[in-house]
């Protein structure tokens, strides 16, 4: 009897010790996007991006043999809190990263943070995180919400429109979206459009942009809704006479859905397929190759967000020292495929902001393709509450 | 709000109006005749598009996909019906919901397997894809006239079909008492299978029509099986003619709520609270319009069955 429970210490012993000297070469990861339901060809490309990076590292980010758990949050709050607690508890992974929603990430949130766990987000960046709520532990490789609003609000004023309706769904990302675009748009807004949110038929909002004629349009119709919009735009005739401004709803997403009917509308994003630099152009050619689809913003800032942990793993000398790669992680070591990046005091980017315009590639392919430059360096309007620095 | 603008928010509404009424007409058959709850019509209606858009991919041409994606949705739901819900006619209605509940997330997720999540698209047949104008700047795609006439004509099938043929009038006695027309000789298996393949085929035809203006992507019957399920409660389950009617007012309603709710609010109270309240009662006019239906008259407004 006495002997055996030796044996088992023994061995439980000798398990601990592997356990540990595995766990300091390898590194996990809890990697949450929505994967199911009609938006999940976001979470789809932004998981393809991640893996890609990880891939291009040789499977090990920072030299560290790296396992990537990749978990469907469902768009369901209730649903990713639950996951969130089995990565953070039950797998004891090193790092999370991802998510596609906004109110996913603000369920999530303050338990992650409770944990000390880092979190590398990869597109959603409510206003409270990036203002009063913000945390050492949060870095985002997106941006915050109401950045490519603001920059068609930008354009708009720029370009001299003085009468524009503007659209969005009636729900809290939509009215942020159309408060961001009224921050740097300071004409006449005509009309302001709440619809359904999952709406499909725009016939009557349509009547309406065309009774009122304003000088422009800009909406924020994500996912299924803007494929609706953007065929019922085209169809009713208004492509070529009202210009239409977005964000985050034509893009490499939706193109395969809306194809002709897209092309030419302007939206508003930190990155294109199109960027020139070095890292972009292996990015993409890389991307295409493997998954055999053109790479959406959602797929480079999920990219990116596997760059910034290489890169800071390799600067901190492993994950041993968390506050070291916490460290090593604000000052994103890495080369991000949106050209100039860098991380403000509340760990949201400091970068720039395009214009960009559907386009059909000479292989036949749609994507987006960037117009001009509306905001160099751009900072987001919440960092003077965050108290970090 | 000039008479012009009323008038063509009308066409909308009434054209929204026949979508709904393209759905709901083959649910409220099968629920009417056979007292079978099919949550599973929406996603039959998502078959429809989505076989549709293969067979744009073998055929080439919109009448061949139209074609390909009818003959592919009504094999689907025969097979349907002979794995699954023909084991479902006796039972409760909890058992039917929880079944092609559980349908829906199959064929939600088989269609994601194999299509993947990327949004589909369906061109429009050439000799539909011209427009006109409707009012200064506003065009009005040939397409949805179209569209308004397959709706007027299956309508007038499904009337002719039920009132005035002798498959129409068993369905009707089948309804009505079903192991009565059973012991006069007729297969009332078969009939069920006839009508629950119809109607599977009007939610795939339904589909294939409305994806030349709507999204194709997984999940895009979800929301279309709620409207079709008040547009029924208005209208009285099992009645065509009620199905049909209560589609067009249901698609008035919510139209010309979204077109001048938020304009109406303005008139007495600030423009800001009105863009907060127009929307919401916009959203809210048809689910208060079907609340009142149900407190004056239970049965909806032309009941199909007597009593």
């Amino acid at each position: 009897m006495m002997k055996r429970m030796l044996t088992a210490a023994v061995a439980a012993a000798a398990l601990g010790l592997t356990g540990l000297a595995a766990q300091a070469e390898s590194l996990k990861i809890g990697f949450l996007a929505t994967l199911s339901g009609p938006p999940a060809a976001l979470g789809e490309h932004m998981r393809d991006g991640f893996l890609l990076g990880v891939k291009q590292a040789g499977g090990k980010l920072g030299g560290l043999d790296t396992e990537v758990l990749v978990v469907d949050d469902e768009l369901k709050p209730d649903a990713a809190l639950t996951k969130v607690r089995g990565l953070i508890e039950r797998d004891q992974v090193d790092i999370l990263a991802g998510i596609v929603f906004s109110n996913v990430m603000m369920a999530v949130y303050k338990p992650i943070i409770d944990s000390e766990t880092i979190f590398v987000g990869s597109n959603a960046g409510p206003s409270p995180i990036a203002g009063k709520a913000c945390s050492p532990y949060f870095f985002t490789t997106s941006y915050q919400n109401d950045q490519n609003h603001e920059a068609m609000g930008k354009y708009a004023e720029d370009a001299g429109y003085k009468r524009m309706i503007i659209m969005a769904p009636n729900y809290q990302a939509g009215k942020d979206s159309l408060a961001g675009f009224k921050r740097y748009f300071k004409g006449e807004v005509v009309d302001e459009i709440y619809t359904q949110l999952g709406q499909l038929d725009f016939s009557s909002e349509l009547t309406k942009i065309a009774a009122a004629k304003p000088d422009a349009v800009f909406v924020f119709m994500p996912g299924g809704m803007g494929v609706n919009l953007v065929k019922q735009y085209a169809q009713a005739g208004l492509a070529g006479q009202v210009p239409f401004l977005s964000a985050f709803t034509v893009d490499e997403t939706t193109l395969p859905a809306t194809q002709d009917t897209a092309l030419g509308l302007l939206s508003g994003a930190q990155w294109a397929p199109n960027l020139d630099n070095e890292a972009n152009k292996a990015f993409v050619a890389a991307f295409e190759q493997e998954f055999g689809y053109v790479p959406s913003i959602y797929a480079s800032q999920g990219y990116d967000a596997a760059r910034l942990i290489d890169g800071a793993l390799k600067q901190a000398g492993g994950k041993a020292d968390k506050a070291k790669l916490m460290a090593a992680m604000k000052d994103a070591p890495f080369e991000s495929v949106r050209g100039d990046f860098s991380f403000n005091t509340n760990n949201f980017p400091i970068q720039d902001v395009y214009v960009v315009k559907a386009v059909k590639r000479e292989d036949g392919k749609y994507a987006t393709e960037t117009v001009e430059k509306v905001f160099d360096d751009k900072v987001d309007a919440y960092v003077g509450e965050c108290a970090m620095n | 709000m000039s008479a012009t603008l009323l008038a063509v928010q009308t066409l909308n509404g009434l054209q929204l109006g026949i979508l709904l009424f393209l759905i709901a007409a083959g649910l409220t058959l099968v629920f009417g005749v056979m007292d079978f709850i099919n949550l599973a019509h929406g996603v039959q209606y998502m078959l429809g598009a989505y076989l549709a858009v293969a067979g744009y991919g073998i055929t080439g041409t919109f009448w061949g996909a139209l074609l390909l994606g009818l003959l592919g949705a009504l094999i689907v739901g025969l097979v349907l019906e002979l794995l699954v819900f023909r084991h479902l006619y006796d039972r409760d209605h909890l058992d039917q919901v929880l079944a092609t509940f559980g349908i829906i997330l199959f064929l939600n997720e088989a269609v994601r397997a194999i299509w993947g999540s990327t949004p589909l698209t369906l061109p429009m047949p050439d000799i539909l894809s011209g427009s006109f104008e409707l009012m200064d700047g506003l065009r009005y795609p040939v397409y949805r006239i179209a569209l308004i006439a397959a709706g007027l004509l299956v309508a007038a099938v499904l009337y002719v079909l039920v009132t005035h043929t002798r498959a129409g009038m068993l369905v009707r006695a089948g309804a009505t008492n079903a192991p009565m027309v059973a012991a006069l000789g007729v297969d009332i298996r078969r009939l069920f299978m006839l009508v629950f393949g119809f109607g599977t085929m009007l939610a795939g035809f339904a589909g294939i029509l409305a994806a030349p203006i709507l999204v194709v992507e997984p999940g895009m019957g979800d929301n279309l099986l709620i409207l079709a399920f008040v547009v029924i409660v208005i209208g009285g389950i099992g009645s065509i003619r009620g199905a049909f009617i209560a589609a067009l007012i249901v698609g008035l309603v919510d139209t010309l709520g979204r077109g001048f709710a938020t304009d109406i609010a303005r008139l007495v109270m600030s423009p800001s609270a009105a863009n907060g309240v127009g929307p919401a009662i916009a959203s809210m006019l048809i689910y208060v319009l079907m609340a009142a239906v149900l407190f004056f008259r239970p049965t909806g407004l032309f009941p199909a069955r007597g009593g």
